[in-house]
């Protein structure tokens, strides 16, 4: 790695400082995806800011049947949360399954959301809870968030503090793990949400995306059976070696049907 | 070009000095000769570097060292035991024949440390699932999961 | 303290060490003013360097010296040859190549050795390497064995354009056109072994240190073979004699084979710290380990098989090509032959012809990795006895029943040229059925289709060769009574220092706390050839006993003169030297009393040590019977071994533990071949695409499957312990084993072929292609 300053403020208003005023810095949050970056040479910032002492950046909260989850929280906190596995069982068992257990004792929500890996579980969970993605300067939903291949709306010094939903009527997430990376290959998200069904595709394309025609079919019945012989086209899926598109294409229904199967199990 | 800070090591409160972009791997095998933490891979997946902060089981290749200013690093070392003294999980990982070469056999008692504090009551299926961020080479698994298996029922007693 | 030591399964004396952390790899040694070293590889499969230019590397901060290939051929560095071609045993003569330390007129792979920079820190040192300017005039590629070996394919060595390393051929050609001229059934089948690369967790990493004070060179490397290393440095490289070099292969993190010679990083940082005066450590990141280590396999073989109308094997025919890389390296030739030679397995094979064509590439130099050629043996031939049984119609268990040479043929000679001493091979075949439950398959069967999957299975009975290359071990009391062996194999996971003390234990009688171990040491340990191929058993264990032997040779005269009787008077039995009169003394006391200062007769010599050798001629052959159960999801193409039973034939289980974590250990590597693991090169530019865990698909404690093992002992008939190897036979039928199951899974669904690794995608993609009426 090359070398950089580090920060380790412990108000909001500091770290957004730092960042404003060092265009070249970058915010970190439990470095699992920033660190391989940055060792493999491919990104070079000036400073790092480390946001994990800022209190009002971690932990679950319930309101009613909104969630709130701050972005510092870490994916085994977020798993191992009883609020979040009674209010949306399907997010914790999304976030029970990121990386490996190492991982989810450092990684964050809010770094996840913020990175936007297409083989991330989080954007296909995001998008299937229609939830918002609140920053420190505004709140984004979901939909509008995750706009394209490790690309987020975030402007330049926009730190993303939490991400809220209602909690939905039931939802499961199901993921089709690559061979060594253990990366999603197709991760599907399916929720029963107030504004109806969701399924959110990770893993399968440069950014996550829901597929219209499942919802639709979803909604004259929350089960499999309704799956049965609904057609989704799929463009520009992503393609390589371990997985060509095709191949892709053909697990999007298998996983939507799994989780679908657990959303009703639970 | 360094940068000082405070942390808990083993038990010690240390004070150290590195560069702000000293992995936390490095700090421990460069820094404090605590070589028994292993490097295997560049990508942060075989977990031959594992050891606890804060009581959590983190691959400190993937950790900077400044983020580990004001916590606590338990490493395999810290685990202490003499021959006669193991901790029920190296104690287990001897009787089950879960090392060969040695080389990944840290990180998988501080993951295997881990898991039983998560799941006190793990069975074979769950310590599989849970032993995937530890690569083995030479074991072929069985055994390590046997080891953890029986150390769980043992520290439970 | 129970005297039966041999046995046992006695936990290891290593542990400890490794359990608290206090291994010593040799990342872990630090040497005073130690520096680091940067290899810089070649970006390109195939190109001429035409200039370099390190002035800008030189003066960047904290460089101590840049090192190319023309310093290399300044300071008269010799290349690497390979430790032997078929030439050297007979055969025909072949293209041998010297490997350089640093290449200077071409490189001829994606990772061959360019320059070697040496700095304070490794993040110096890789700057620098950021700044050294080589000028590549690229040349095109060849990379797959079947590009390489076309006529007109780009010459990996100038002068040799066919690209062929090496030729063996082995059998009776015309005995086989024969068999093949009146056969009832012929099978043929073209099958390819993927590439693989062995990936111990611990990356390569060497740290040399030359003292001009003593004009000598110190090695630490993590090594397989430290006396193999000095030899290859010493004659090869330096041409300095081997007493200027002591080699030491402290704890090693895994090898299987990959780490059984030396490599050119050995020679750079020892030749690196005689210019900068000051010792050099290397280690190799895990992308440089996939670009940089000896990879394995790497073949495309045609078997055909000839058959009567009852399924008796009437003859087998083999064209096989291996890969042999940028340069023929270490015992590239070993799987070359053994991957034929093997063929006709531990089946009655009347006529046998095979040829193989190791073929240089522009890819990384490949040699011996778990199994070296056994493993596509075993596979070719249980691919083609499978393929064989659904085609005519016969039981996959009575075809080979009806084909396993009987122990009334012992010892047989097989066509290849192995002569069987024992074995019990259909023994062995009906312990497997019974311990795998195989006819209760049905109604797994069932279950696994009520949940929506496929089932499949498969056996695979297998024969192989262990114990290569003559050794030494040495016994050495000292004046306390206590004795220490020293080994010249190298136990790198593999529990020598256990397993021999209780050889040493049990036979000499000497409390097993007070053995003490040394291995690895070049200074220590006068001589050995350390450990690969399964050889430690039966080359280390008999030389012990041979050397145990010697020790009560020379000490019985010490004992009788204790006892004050004469030599014939007395009798080592139980770990004491026993007399009629019911007096007697242990080996203990005699090694002391060997010590004494006075009193002792002048014609017995000071103190008790003695050396024991062994050979490999005749080796002995572990063989074995492995079933294999998967459960395959024909709609995401995933595939997951369920059960994996394995009876195998050590001969005599010397610790039946680590007997049985070597099989397992073996057999996770088979599966990985079969289902996950590839090294890929870009066809066309020889690139590496598989350069890191995230690509290359190790196993995982997930993808194992239920283990039921037992061990036979049918004792070899060749060696006075009785064994026979155990560290591959896992290795060596689990490709064949877990393939033949995903296929028997995959045939009633229209898929007849499916090369490895039979990975999701390319399971699901053979299903689609047989759904579509193209398949096979």
């Amino acid at each position: 790695m090359r070398h950089f300053e580090y920060s380790r403020p412990t108000s909001l208003a500091d770290a957004q400082k730092i960042l404003r005023e060092d265009p070249e810095a970058k915010a970190l949050a439990g470095g699992q995806s920033l660190l391989p970056v940055l060792r493999m040479r491919l990104a070079a910032p000036t400073r790092l800011v480390d946001l994990q002492d800022i209190r009002e950046l971690r932990g679950v909260s319930v309101r009613g049947r909104t969630v709130s989850i701050a972005a510092m929280t870490t994916h085994a906190e977020i798993g191992e949360s009883a609020d979040v596995q009674r209010a949306a069982a399907g997010l914790a068992m999304l976030a029970g399954g990121v990386g490996d257990p190492m991982v989810r004792n450092m990684g964050t929500i809010g770094g996840a959301v913020a990175n936007n890996d297409p083989a991330a579980d989080y954007p296909g969970g995001l998008l299937g809870l229609d939830a918002v993605v609140v920053t420190t300067g505004r709140r984004i939903a979901a939909a509008d968030f995750f706009t394209g291949l490790y690309e987020t709306a975030l402007e330049a010094g926009e730190l993303v503090t939490a991400v809220e939903f209602n909690a939905p009527r039931r939802a499961a997430y199901a993921k089709f793990r690559h061979p060594a990376s253990g990366f999603a290959i197709v991760g599907a998200f399916v929720a029963e949400t107030d504004k109806g069904p969701r399924v959110a595709i990770t893993g399968a394309g440069a950014t996550a995306f829901r597929v219209p025609a499942y919802e639709q079919a979803l909604a004259r019945s929350f089960r499999p059976e309704s799956l049965a012989g609904v057609s989704a086209e799929f463009d520009s899926l992503n393609s390589d070696r371990h997985a060509p598109a095709e191949y892709r294409a053909s697990l999007i229904p298998e996983m939507v049907r799994r989780a679908l199967v657990l959303a009703l199990q639970s | 070009m360094t940068k000082s800070f405070k942390l808990r090591v083993n038990g010690q409160e240390l004070e150290v000095d590195v560069p702000e972009n000293t992995l936390l791997s490095d700090l421990l095998r460069a820094e404090l000769d605590l070589t028994g933490t292993h490097r295997g891979c560049d990508t942060a997946q075989c977990g031959a570097c594992t050891v606890h902060l804060d009581g959590r089981a983190v691959k400190s290749c993937n950790v900077l060292a400044h983020q580990a200013a004001g916590k606590s690093v338990t490493t395999i070392e810290g685990l202490g035991g003499a021959p006669d003294r193991l901790h029920p999980v190296q104690q287990a990982f001897r009787e089950f024949h879960a090392l060969q070469c040695g080389f990944c056999t840290p990180g998988m008692v501080m993951s295997a440390l881990d898991i039983l504090r998560r799941h006190p009551e793990a069975d074979e299926d769950v310590v599989r699932a849970e032993l995937d961020g530890n690569l083995c080479r030479c074991t072929g698994y069985d055994n390590i999961v046997k080891a953890i298996v029986h150390a769980g029922q043992v520290m439970r007693r | 303290m129970p005297q039966n030591w041999i046995g046992q399964s006695v936990k290891r004396v290593e542990d400890f060490r490794f359990l608290t952390g206090q291994g010593q790899y040799v990342d872990d040694i630090v040497l005073p003013r130690m520096c680091f070293g940067v290899v810089v590889m070649s970006p390109h499969a195939h190109a001429r360097i035409r200039s370099i230019d390190a002035t800008a590397a030189k003066a960047a901060p904290g460089v101590l010296c840049v090192l190319t290939g023309s310093d290399a051929l300044r300071d008269k560095l010799g290349g690497m040859p390979p430790l032997f071609m078929p030439e050297d045993r007979g055969g025909p003569k072949g293209y041998r190549t010297l490997r350089p330390a640093l290449v200077h007129d071409k490189v001829r792979c994606v990772g061959d050795r360019v320059a070697f920079i040496v700095a304070e820190t490794a993040d110096q040192a890789r700057d620098a390497a950021d700044l050294l300017d080589v000028d590549y005039d690229i040349l095109p590629a060849t990379v797959s064995v079947e590009d390489a070996s076309r006529p007109g394919a780009p010459a990996v060595h100038d002068d040799n354009p066919s690209n062929q390393c090496c030729a063996v051929a082995f059998g009776d050609k015309a005995a086989v056109d024969s068999a093949f001229a009146g056969a009832a059934r012929i099978v043929s089948l073209k099958l390819v072994s993927n590439r693989l690369n062995a990936c111990p967790i611990e990356p390569r990493c060497t740290l040399g240190s030359y003292s001009a004070a003593d004009d000598r060179y110190v090695l630490y490397t993590g090594s397989q073979n430290p006396h193999g290393v000095r030899r290859m440095l010493s004659a090869n490289v330096f041409h300095e004699p081997e007493t200027k070099f002591q080699v030491i292969s402290p704890d090693v993190g895994g090898g299987f084979g990959m780490k059984s010679d030396a490599y050119p990083e050995d020679a750079l940082v020892l030749w690196a710290s005689k210019v900068c005066g000051r010792p050099v450590k290397w280690v190799a990141s895990r992308l440089e380990s996939f670009l940089g280590d000896h990879h394995g396999r790497d073949q495309v073989v045609t078997g055909e098989m000839a058959l009567s109308k009852d399924g008796r094997i009437l003859g087998v025919r083999v064209r096989s090509m291996h890969a042999v890389g940028a340069y023929v390296v270490s015992a590239a030739v070993a799987p070359i032959v053994f991957s034929m030679r093997f063929v006709p397995s531990l089946y009655d094979v009347r006529a046998f012809h095979a040829m193989n064509i190791g073929v240089f590439t522009n890819t990384a130099p490949l040699s011996v990795y778990r199994g070296a050629g056994r493993p596509e043996a075993i596979f070719l031939i249980e691919r083609l006895m499978d393929t064989a049984a659904a085609e005519m119609g016969i039981d996959r268990v009575e075809i080979r029943r009806r084909n396993l040479i009987r122990p009334d043929q012992m010892p047989y000679t097989t066509q290849a040229g192995f002569v069987y001493d024992s074995g019990d091979f259909e023994r062995l075949l009906d312990e497997c059925l019974e311990l795998a439950d195989w006819s209760g398959y049905e109604t797994r069967r069932i279950e696994t289709e009520r949940r929506g999957l496929r089932r499949g299975r498969s056996v695979t009975p297998l024969v192989e060769l262990s114990g290569v290359y003559s050794d030494q071990m040495s016994l050495r009391f000292d004046p306390s009574g206590a004795v220490t062996i020293l080994a010249g194999t190298h136990s790198h996971g593999q529990g020598h220092a256990t397993v021999f003390t209780q050889l040493v234990s049990e036979w000499l009688g000497v409390p097993f706390e007070s053995v003490r171990y040394i291995q690895g040491d070049t200074d220590k340990v006068h001589f050995g050839r350390g450990t690969y191929a399964a050889r430690s058993s039966m080359i280390g264990g008999c030389a012990l006993r041979m050397a145990a032997d010697s020790i009560i040779a020379k000490a019985t005269p010490v004992a009788a003169h204790l006892l004050c009787l004469q030599p014939e008077d007395v009798e080592f039995r139980k770990g004491r030297f026993v007399t009629a009169s019911g007096k007697s003394v242990s080996m203990t006391e005699v090694a002391r009393a060997s010590y004494q200062m006075m009193g002792m007769p002048p014609e017995l010599a000071v103190g008790l040590e003695a050396t024991g050798s062994w050979g490999a001629e005749p080796p002995n052959f572990p063989n074995g019977c492995h079933i294999c159960e998967v459960e395959l999801d024909p709609v995401t193409g995933t595939v997951r071994v369920d059960r994996y039973t394995a009876v195998d034939d050590v001969g005599r289980a010397l610790n039946p533990m680590i007997c049985e974590g070597q099989i397992v250990g073996g057999v996770a590597q088979g599966i990985g071949q079969a289902l996950k693991e590839q090294i890929v090169y870009d066809p066309e530019s020889g690139q590496l695409l598989s350069g890191s865990f995230m690509d290359y698909a190790l196993p995982r404690a997930e993808d194992m499957p239920a283990f039921r093992l037992k061990l036979m002992e049918i004792p070899c008939k060749t060696n006075p312990l009785g064994v026979k190897g155990v560290a591959e036979s896992g290795t060596i039928a689990s490709t064949a084993a877990v393939m033949n199951a995903v296929l028997d899974a995959l045939r009633p669904l229209g898929v007849k072929h499916l090369d490895m690794p039979a990975t999701p995608a390319r399971v699901w993609a053979a299903l689609q292609a047989a759904r579509e009426g193209v398949g096979k």
